[in-house]
C-alpha cells in the first residue's frame, strides 16, 4: 500500500475502544477506558509506572478477558471484528491483529530465519493441507515455502539482520532480538501492529534505527502501529498520537505537542509543583476523615 | 569428595600420594555404601526362618573395586583427560573435515541394520541367528520406535509424557483382540491400531491441554496406569492378568505365511529345513522399516508448519498464540502422531510375542523409553537411536557375560543388576553430557548455510 493511499484513509478509526474496564480481584486496573487508533497513524500509550498500559494491551489482543467494555478492530476490507470476544490466536490469525511482549518472547533455540517461518504459519498451513499434502509432496507446499522464505528475507533486511539469519535467535544481542521481535510479529501479515516498550534497554543509536523500522513499518504497508513508550525521544519523535494513562484511566489524549503540554500530565510525570503539596496533603487529610467518619458508623 | 579440591600443595605434593589418599577415602565411602546391600543378605531357609548370610568376600571386591578405580582415576586418567582436554583446545581452532563416518553415519547405519539378518544367519547359522536378530535386532528396534515416536512429543513439542506405555498398551491389545475376533490380518490391524491409539492420544489430550510441566506429567502417568488396571480389570475382553494367548502370526502380506501347518508355508515353499528363524527374519525387516517410517515422517513433519510449530511451542508458548497458532491443535496432533506411533509398535510387539498381558506395560517401561529420548538428546534421531543401542542392548549384552561368574561366584546373576548398571550409567552419560548425546539441533531452514543449534539456546518445554 502506498502512503498516499495511506494519508487519504487517516482518520477512520482502525481500532476503538470503548468503556474498557479491567478488574483484578479489588484492583480496578483499567477503569472505564475509551480511544481510537486511527489508520496509518502510530499511536503511542504511554503513562507512568503501573498505569494499566501493558493491561490495555493484553486485553487488545486477546490475552487477558476484559471486565467490560468494547474493543473493535476494522480491517481495510471493512470487516468488523469485536477483539474482546476472540480467543488470543483468533486475533493474529483472522483479525490481523499482532503484537510484540515487554521482555522478549523468542524462540530462542530455533534460528532467526524458522522464527519468522513459526509466524508464517497459518499461511503454510492452508499451503500444505493441513500437513497431508505437503507430507505427500504437492508442489504447491514448496511455492509456499520458497514464498514465505522470501517474506522472511524482506524482513530479515528491513531489521538489518540478514546476516544473521542461520544464527539461534538466543545468540542474538538484545536490540537484535527487538527488532526481530517485531519483524517476527510482520511476518504474520498485520494490520494493527501492537508493541510493547520496543525500545526499553536501547541505547541511543538502537532506538534511532527502531524509530526508522517503525517509520518504513507504516510507509511500505500501511500498518497502523500502537505502542507502550517510556523512552520520550522514540513517543515525541515518531508518534502521531498520544494517550496518557494513569491509575487506569485516560488522563490527556491529543498530538504530542499537545499532550507535552498538558498540565495534568505533567503532574503525573513529575509529580506535583511545591505550592501544591499543602493542598494535596489537605485533600488526603479530608478524604481520610471522611473515611474514618464512616468506618465509625458501621 | 571433598580431598578432590584440594590443590597439589597442600595434599602433600605428589600425585600418588593424593591417588593413594583418594582411593583410599573411595573404599571408605564404599564400604559404608554397600555394607548393608552387599555385605549381609538375608534369605529364607526351608523351615521358612530368616537366615542372614555374611558375604565379606564379596564386599571386599566391591570396596577394592572401588579403591582401586579411584586411585588409578586419579594417577591415569585425570591426567590424561586434562591433556586430552588442552589437545583438544588447541586443535579446535582448525576446521576439522568431517570424517567420512561421521559425514554418512545414518546411511551407513541403515545400511548395516539391512545386512545384518544374512550376516548373522551366516556366521551362526541358521538357528545360531535367532539371539542376534530377535534378542538384539527385534527388541532394540522396538524401543527405537518406541523412542522415537515418543521423541515427538517430548523431544519436538516439549510435552512431558510418563504414560507412553499407554499407547504401545492400546496398539498392542487392538491387534490382539481384533485379530482374534475378527480375524483381520496383520497388515490390516497394523493401520487401525495406530488409528486407535492416536484416538487415545486425543482422548488424553483434551483433559491435560490447560497442565503444564510437572502437574502434566502427573495426569500423564495417571493415564497410562488407567489404561494398564483396565486391562487387568476388565476381564471379559481382556482376559485380565492372564493376558491373550495365540494371537495370529503375520504373512508375507499373505502370499507366505509362517504358520506351521499351512500350505503356503514360508520354508516349504522355498524348501528349506524348518525353524522360527525365517519368522523372527522377517519381523526384523518389518520393524525395521516401521521405524525408519517413523523417521521419514518424524523427518518431513519438522519441515512443514506443523512440526515447526510443535517446536515453536517447546520454546515458547505465549509467543505461539501470539503468531496465531492454535496451541490446542498443535498439542493434539502432537500427542496424537506419538500416539500413532506408540500403537504401531504395539502391534508389531503383539505379533511378534504372540501373547500380550498388562504386566508389559507397566510405568518403568515408559520410563526406560522416556529415558532413552533424554539420553539421546531430545529430538535427535540419531542419538535417540544410539541411546536405545546402549540402553536395550547393554542389558541384553549382560546376559551373555557369564565370564562374571567366574569373579563373582557361581551365584551370580548379572542381569539382575542392569536396572543399577542403567541407573549409573545415565548419571555418567548426563553428568558427561548434560544434553544427551546429540545436544544440538538441526534448523529446518536455512538461507546461506546449515549451521547446528547449540543445545545451550534450545528449551526443554513447560508442558
Amino acid at each position: 500500500m502506498s502512503a498516499l493511499e495511506t494519508n487519504t484513509m487517516t482518520n477512520e478509526p482502525i481500532l476503538k475502544v470503548e468503556h474498557l474496564s479491567m478488574r483484578f480481584g479489588g484492583l480496578m486496573a483499567i477503569n472505564d477506558l475509551s480511544f481510537e487508533a486511527r489508520r496509518g497513524d502510530i499511536t503511542a500509550l504511554i503513562g507512568p509506572n503501573g498505569a494499566g498500559k501493558t493491561t490495555v494491551f493484553n486485553c487488545v489482543t486477546g490475552f487477558y478477558k476484559p471486565t467490560m467494555g468494547m474493543v473493535t478492530m476494522t480491517q481495510r476490507s471493512g470487516k468488523k471484528f469485536l477483539l474482546e470476544r476472540m480467543p488470543d490466536f483468533e486475533i493474529t490469525r483472522d483479525a490481523k491483529v499482532a503484537r510484540t511482549f515487554q521482555n522478549i518472547r523468542m524462540f530462542s533455540g530455533l534460528t532467526v530465519l524458522e522464527n519468522l517461518l513459526v509466524a508464517q504459519h497459518n499461511m503454510l498451513m492452508r499451503a500444505s493441507g493441513f500437513t497431508i499434502l505437503g507430507l505427500l509432496g504437492f508442489a504447491g507446499y514448496r511455492r509456499a515455502t520458497e514464498q514465505s522464505i522470501e517474506i522472511a528475507k524482506y524482513w530479515l533486511e528491513k531489521a538489518d539482520l540478514l546476516s544473521r539469519a542461520d544464527d539461534p535467535a538466543g545468540d542474538l544481542p538484545y536490540g537484535a532480538q527487538r527488532r526481530l521481535e517485531i519483524a517476527r510479529a510482520m511476518c504474520t501479515g498485520p494490520e494493527f501492529l501492537c508493541l510493547d516498550e520496543p525500545a526499553a534497554g536501547l541505547n541511543p543509536r538502537e532506538s534511532l534505527a527502531l524509530n526508522e523500522l517503525l517509520r518504513s513499518i507504516r510507509q511500505d504497508t500501511g500498518t497502523s502501529i500502537l505502542l507502550i513508550e517510556h523512552d520520550m525521544s522514540v513517543v515525541m519523535e515518531i508518534s502521531d498520537h498520544v494517550i496518557v494513562l494513569e491509575y487506569g484511566q485516560k488522563i490527556s489524549d491529543g498530538t504530542p505537542e499537545e499532550v507535552k503540554n498538558d498540565p495534568r500530565v505533567i503532574a503525573a510525570y513529575l509529580g506535583v509543583e511545591d505550592e501544591e503539596v499543602e493542598e494535596v496533603i489537605e485533600e488526603i487529610e479530608e478524604i481520610q476523615e471522611t473515611e474514618g467518619g464512616q468506618g465509625g458508623k458501621h | 569428595m571433598a580431598t578432590t579440591t584440594y590443590s597439589k600443595e597442600s595434599a602433600g605434593g605428589s600425585l600418588t600420594a593424593r591417588a593413594l589418599r583418594e582411593g583410599f577415602f573411595a573404599g571408605l565411602v564404599a564400604f559404608g555404601l554397600f555394607f548393608l546391600f552387599v555385605g549381609l543378605e538375608t534369605t529364607q531357609n526351608i523351615r521358612n526362618e530368616l537366615v542372614l548370610n555374611q558375604r565379606w568376600g564379596l564386599l571386599a571386591i566391591f570396596v577394592a573395586v572401588a579403591a582401586a578405580g579411584r586411585f588409578l582415576g586419579v594417577l591415569y586418567v585425570q591426567p590424561w583427560l586434562a591433556a586430552r582436554k588442552t589437545a583438544k583446545a588447541a586443535v579446535a581452532d582448525k576446521d576439522v573435515p568431517e570424517t567420512f563416518l561421521a559425514r554418512n553415519f545414518s546411511k551407513l547405519a541403515i545400511l548395516a541394520l539391512v545386512l545384518m539378518p544374512p550376516v548373522a544367519v551366516a556366521l551362526f547359522g541358521v538357528q545360531g541367528s535367532l539371539k542376534w536378530v530377535d534378542n538384539f535386532g527385534i527388541q532394540i528396534l522396538i524401543y527405537v520406535m518406541l523412542a522415537w515416536g515418543l521423541n515427538i512429543v517430548v523431544g519436538l513439542a516439549g510435552l512431558l509424557d510418563l504414560g507412553y506405555v499407554a499407547f504401545y498398551a492400546v496398539g498392542a491389545y487392538s491387534y490382539a483382540l481384533l485379530s482374534q475376533h475378527f480375524g483381520f490380518s496383520f497388515w490390516i490391524l497394523l493401520p487401525l491400531a495406530g488409528i486407535l491409539a492416536a484416538f487415545w492420544g486425543m482422548i488424553l489430550g483434551f483433559p491435560v491441554l490447560r497442565l503444564k510441566g510437572d502437574y502434566l506429567a502427573i495426569v500423564t502417568l495417571a493415564f497410562g496406569e488407567i489404561i494398564r488396571l483396565v486391562l487387568i480389570n476388565w476381564t471379559e475382553v481382556t482376559k485380565g492378568t492372564f493376558g491373550i494367548s495365540g494371537i495370529p502370526k503375520a504373512s508375507v502380506f499373505g502370499i507366505w505365511s509362517f504358520d506351521v501347518g499351512a500350505a503356503n508355508n514360508f520354508a516349504k515353499v522355498f524348501e528349506l529345513p524348518m525353524s522360527s528363524a525365517y519368522y523372527k527374519i522377517f519381523l526384523f525387516y518389518v520393524i525395521l522399516a516401521l521405524a525408519l517410517l517413523t523417521a521419514y515422517v518424524t523427518i518431513r513433519l519438522r519441515r512443514m508448519p506443523i512440526g515447526r510449530a510443535w517446536e515453536a511451542l517447546r520454546e515458547d508458548e505465549i509467543a505461539c498464540r501470539s503468531l496465531g497458532i492454535n496451541t490446542v491443535t498443535t498439542k493434539l496432533t502432537a500427542f496424537a502422531t506419538g500416539a500413532m506411533f506408540g500403537g504401531f509398535a504395539g502391534s508389531f510387539f503383539a505379533v511378534r510375542q504372540g501373547f500380550v498381558s498388562p504386566e508389559s506395560f507397566v510405568f518403568l517401561e515408559s520410563a526406560i523409553i522416556l529415558a532413552i529420548v533424554v539420553l539421546g538428546g531430545m529430538g535427535s534421531l540419531v542419538g535417540i537411536a544410539v541411546a536405545a543401542t546402549v540402553m536395550v542392548g547393554g542389558t541384553e549384552l549382560l546376559r551373555e557375560m557369564t565370564f562374571l561368574k567366574a569373579i563373582f561366584g557361581p551365584d551370580f546373576t548379572p542381569e539382575l543388576y542392569r536396572m543399577l548398571i542403567f541407573g549409573l550409567a545415565m548419571v555418567v552419560v548426563m553428568v558427561w553430557k548434560p544434553r544427551g548425546f546429540v545436544g544440538s539441533r538441526e534448523p529446518t531452514a536455512f538461507l546461506h548455510e546449515r549451521k547446528a543449534v547449540s543445545g545451550s539456546f534450545t528449551k526443554e518445554g513447560h508442558g
